[in-house]
């Protein structure tokens, strides 16, 4: 993509963002024809220019209709800045390849509960590409390339997904894209992604040991993955992943609302196991020890109402209480970070080195509270001692719906929602940097690389 | 880099879970048969199990962690922090080998560029010394549930709350305690500002002063300087009197708010003092009539009762404003009489049925300022106040407005009941112990007839003034000398037999007073 001349843009940092999009459209339309026209090109330039001065102020004020809600909130800009409700389109081009129906539709097909578990990110996210304006059916412009292989959707009769056969189907549909097309070879699959929702990512395994063993798939080790787990400095996460929330069903969630005003009495809430007896009986793996300890802790303190239930008014309680623990287990991210910020429960995280969704875009760090796994003794000491202001705030933060929205995939998409969010952060990684195109006959990749079982076909 | 000899499986997540070393007893018949090595290995395997038996958790994985470990990379110790006894077994057995995350194994592509913090593999529970509840945090985090309960009432109830003027009218007899008591604690747990002008017939006195002077609001206490009567109908007309002589109070003190009738046998729902902060000059809100026809009379009164109810479709009456589907007044609930015909009662001490008016002072809220004098922004419509000084009954507030049609529905349009009207007094003769205290204690406590107790008299002694006998009741009983004491006990059991006159049986739902 051609730079434009930066020297002309301090005009239009009202608001930078939105300005340079527009500029950047304006300029790929000239990109591709011949220089006599680039006369043409400048004045368009300083037209459109002229219009983003009137314009961005107008796109600049459409997040700030919060206060139409009865509950003050607060805007969330995270590292990157207030991108939160950027809008995707028009900044980048995303291109669909076109897959057999083995790799997607026929597995959906043999297992339609894969729609509802919280791995349905992968097939959701082809539904919108498919319909979504940022699509290009010219694969000559785009930035992107998206592969829709739907790799957690083998199921057990119990619903989980095993990842035997995901490591095989993803080589085999990367085979098929580089022969087929050119633009993987192109780039050794650096401007491609893929969706890889499972327990550990593109590591393709439920038990973390066997996962790191594995380590990322090496076809995949250039494209830039889009998966739920994030863990710093861990093996299954590699740098510029963009991390995605865990797939709830918002028509569930929104379905148990109760009103706003019913006061939340309960102090900290947690539904779930704190050992898994079935996989880990003395305890000590799962959750590498930290549910145990907050049950051992804190099983007879009144201000905690945790338990293993699955109380019918889960979604109701979680409305009703002021903290919602989130803590690891045997992966370190799960849906209930999602619902606690949908239900305006403060999420207490308790997972070291945790990296959580859109980490750029959203600021965790003043919206939840993070509390070490050797510092779960001291659990009430520490939430009691949190100032009532940083309370209130966070509860605040969390009210903003464009930070709810963006935890969700709805179906159809609506603007801010996880969709988006991904989309924005595709963008944000682009301009695409000199190494991402290889030059004529350099190959990066080792096709052979991995566990043997791995080379089979698929 | 397991044995593949252990018998341990990594479907172990997905599939049902499966116990490592199983009981020995099962597999040992069959398998001495078989070659040395085998029974070695069934005699590893039951020691193995023994020894987990002994201490609690599965042994075998950490024998071979120690023993056969190979792994490169240096091995990790963590050490256990918990204090639960069986955990300490861990460290008998010596220093768990942790592995450190290796390098990937798919070649030397992804190379962490730190060693990661967190590891995986067997971590310790972490129990703190006392794991219970301190009282201290207790306190803090039930004040930070407070201030968010504060924060969420700020934002989803109402901006700018005006204050409460609650007017009660009331008088000294039995069940004033048990009524004033019952509003008071209402009107205590008002969240806005409150004044309680509270008005009595007769002369303020220090009964009344007493029970005001425990609820710790702001209480304005006039006396009204005519004394009760014994109809009905008479006391309804004095109570519009009182009600209007604290209007007048009202006006005087230039008191600003919002005016709510609450009678002293009424009840009040907290969501109705939520709700009348809605209200923009007079209001109306629905009251549950809460009738009760005396139990002695025959079934069928009940039963025709029951019919007008069952014709009306509430279960309860309800008396208030009435909407058309726009949610606009069109009209007013009022209390259907005619079942009553000729049974209502008329004297204080009639059994029969207290009727509520055709509608109820309770049931209106008006804006302070209406009665206020010379304020420049009273809408049109309103009556003054010197107007109904004249007036020998003024039957609701309605009076002070022109145009009936003004009145605002609040309660979603009368749908919401949020009060309830109930008329319940003892009988006129009734006495109780001044503020209820009985000073000096009463001095002869007499057993009951059938009292288990050894030391019983045989006989009852007589007595003029006649007690009601319970079972198993003790009964304190005044000397002769004091003549105005309570000849009530607790009226939870009811009997048929008649004793004198004075101390007939009372009923479950009292007399009228």
């Amino acid at each position: 993509m051609t730079d434009f001349p930066t020297s002309s843009s301090s005009s239009f940092d009202v608001d930078p963002v939105s300005s340079s999009a527009i500029l950047a459209k304006n300029i790929r339309v000239g990109s591709s024809s011949c220089s006599p026209l680039l006369i043409m090109k400048m004045w368009a330039f300083f037209f459109v220019g002229l219009l983003c001065t009137h314009l961005s102020p107008v796109s600049a004020r459409i997040g700030a209709s919060d206060s139409s809600r009865t509950q003050p909130t607060e805007r969330i800009s995270g590292s990157a800045g207030d991108v939160l409700e950027d809008d995707p389109v028009g900044r980048l081009k995303v291109f669909v390849y076109e897959l057999p129906s083995k790799y997607n539709k026929k597995i959906l097909q043999k297992d339609p509960r894969c729609l509802n578990h919280m791995f349905a990110a992968e097939i959701y996210m082809h539904r919108f590409l498919l319909s979504s304006a940022v699509r290009t059916l010219n694969p000559e412009e785009a930035d992107w390339f998206y592969t829709p292989v739907y790799t957690t959707c083998d199921l057990t009769p119990n619903g989980l997904p095993l990842p035997f056969k995901s490591p095989r189907m993803m080589r085999s549909a990367i085979q098929l894209i580089s022969s087929n097309w050119p633009y993987w070879n192109r780039t050794e699959g650096a401007d491609h992604f893929f969706l890889v929702p499972h327990d550990f990512g593109a590591c393709f395994h439920y038990q973390e040991e066997k996962a790191i063993e594995r380590g990322i798939l090496p076809l995949l080790q250039r494209a830039t993955l889009v998966q739920t787990f994030g863990q710093r400095y861990h093996v299954c996460l590699k740098d510029g992943s963009i991390t995605i929330p865990p797939y709830a069903p918002p028509q569930k969630m929104q379905a148990h609302l109760i009103p706003e005003k019913t006061p939340r009495s309960i102090f900290v809430y947690f539904r779930g196991l704190f050992y898994d007896v079935g996989n880990d009986p003395e305890g000590g793996y799962y959750a590498r020890g930290a549910r145990a300890a907050v049950w051992e802790n804190f099983k007879d303190n009144p201000l905690f109402d945790i338990s293993t239930e699955h109380p019918s008014t889960y979604y109701e309680d979680m409305q009703r209480a002021v903290f919602c623990l989130c803590p690891l287990g045997w992966a370190p991210w799960s849906p209930r970070l999602v619902e606690a910020v949908i239900f305006g429960c403060i999420p207490v995280i308790i997972a070291d080195d945790i990296v959580l969704p859109f980490a750029d875009a959203i600021p965790w760090e003043e919206i939840g509270v993070f509390v070490d796994e050797k510092d779960v003794p001291n659990l009430d000491t520490i939430l009691t001692s949190i100032p009532p202001e940083v309370i209130l705030r966070k509860q605040r933060l969390l009210a903003n719906p464009s930070m709810k929205q963006a935890m969700l995939f709805p179906q159809p998409a609506q603007p801010g929602d996880a969709f988006h969010q991904v989309l924005n952060g595709l963008a944000r990684k682009l301009p695409h940097g000199r190494s991402v195109h290889l030059k004529q006959g350099q190959k990066i990749l080792n096709w052979t690389a991995g566990p043997v079982g791995d080379l089979k076909p698929w | 880099m397991k044995l593949s000899a252990l018998p341990q499986s990594y479907m172990n997540r997905r599939n049902n879970s499966f116990r490592g070393p199983s009981a020995p007893s099962d597999s040992s018949p069959d398998g001495a048969m078989k070659s040395p090595a085998a029974m070695f290995w069934l005699v590893l395997h039951g020691l193995c199990c023994l020894i987990s038996l002994v201490l609690g958790f599965r042994f075998s994985r950490l024998v071979f962690f120690l023993v056969f470990s190979t792994s490169s990379t240096a091995p990790t110790t963590t050490n256990l922090f918990t204090a639960s006894p069986l955990r300490q077994a861990a460290e008998i057995s010596g220093n768990l080998e942790v592995r450190s995350s290796p390098v990937a194994a798919g070649g030397a592509l992804l190379v962490n560029k730190t060693v990661p913090r967190v590891v995986v593999g067997r971590h310790g529970i972490r129990i703190r010394p006392w794991p219970h509840p301190n009282p201290v945090e207790v306190m803090k985090a039930h004040e930070i549930i407070e201030r968010v309960q504060r924060e969420q009432r700020a934002q989803s109830g109402v901006k700018n709350p005006r204050a409460v003027i609650a007017v009660t009218p009331t008088y000294v007899r039995t069940f004033q305690t048990l009524h004033m008591t019952g509003v008071m604690h209402s009107l205590m747990l008002v969240p806005y500002d409150l004044v309680w002008i509270v008005v009595e017939a007769g002369g303020a006195s220090n009964e009344t002063a007493s029970i005001l002077a425990k609820s710790g609001l702001r209480t304005i206490h006039v006396g009204f300087d005519q004394r009760m009567p014994s109809t009905w109908a008479e006391r309804h007309k004095l109570e519009a009197k009182m009600r209007l002589h604290a209007l007048r109070i009202v006006q005087e003190e230039k008191l600003d708010g919002i005016v709510v009738f609450a009678d002293d046998s009424n009840m009040h729902c907290m969501e109705l003092f939520d709700e009348i902060q809605n209200v923009k000059w007079i209001g109306a809100l629905s009251i549950g009539i809460l009738v009760h026809s005396s139990t002695m009379t025959d079934e069928s009164e009940s039963s025709t009762i029951q019919q007008v109810a069952e014709e009306e479709n509430w279960p309860v009456p309800v008396q208030g404003p009435a909407c058309n589907s726009s949610n606009k007044l069109v009209g007013w609930h009022t209390f259907n009489t005619q079942p009553y015909e000729g049974k209502a009662a008329i004297y204080i001490d009639d059994r029969a049925t207290v009727l509520p008016r055709k509608l109820e002072w309770a049931g209106f809220v008006l804006n302070s300022r209406l009665v206020w004098k010379d304020t420049e922004d009273k809408p049109e419509w309103v009556n003054d106040l010197d107007s109904l000084d004249g007036v020998d009954y003024v039957e609701s507030p309605l009076s002070l407005v022109k145009d009936p049609s003004v009145v605002e529905p609040l309660g979603s349009c009368g749908r919401q009941v949020m009060l309830w009207w109930l008329r319940v007094e003892a009988r006129s003769d009734s006495r109780f112990p001044p503020r209820w205290v009985i000073d000096p204690p009463l001095e002869i406590t007499v057993p009951s007839k059938r009292t288990p107790w050894p030391d019983a008299p045989p006989e009852l002694p007589s007595t003029e003034k006649a007690m009601n006998i319970r079972d198993n009741q003790v009964v304190k009983r005044p000397t002769k000398t004091r003549s105005s004491r309570s000849k009530r006990s607790s009226r939870s059991k009811r009997k048929h037999e008649a004793r004198i006159a004075e101390t007939e049986i009372r009923g479950k739902h009292t007399d009228q007073n």
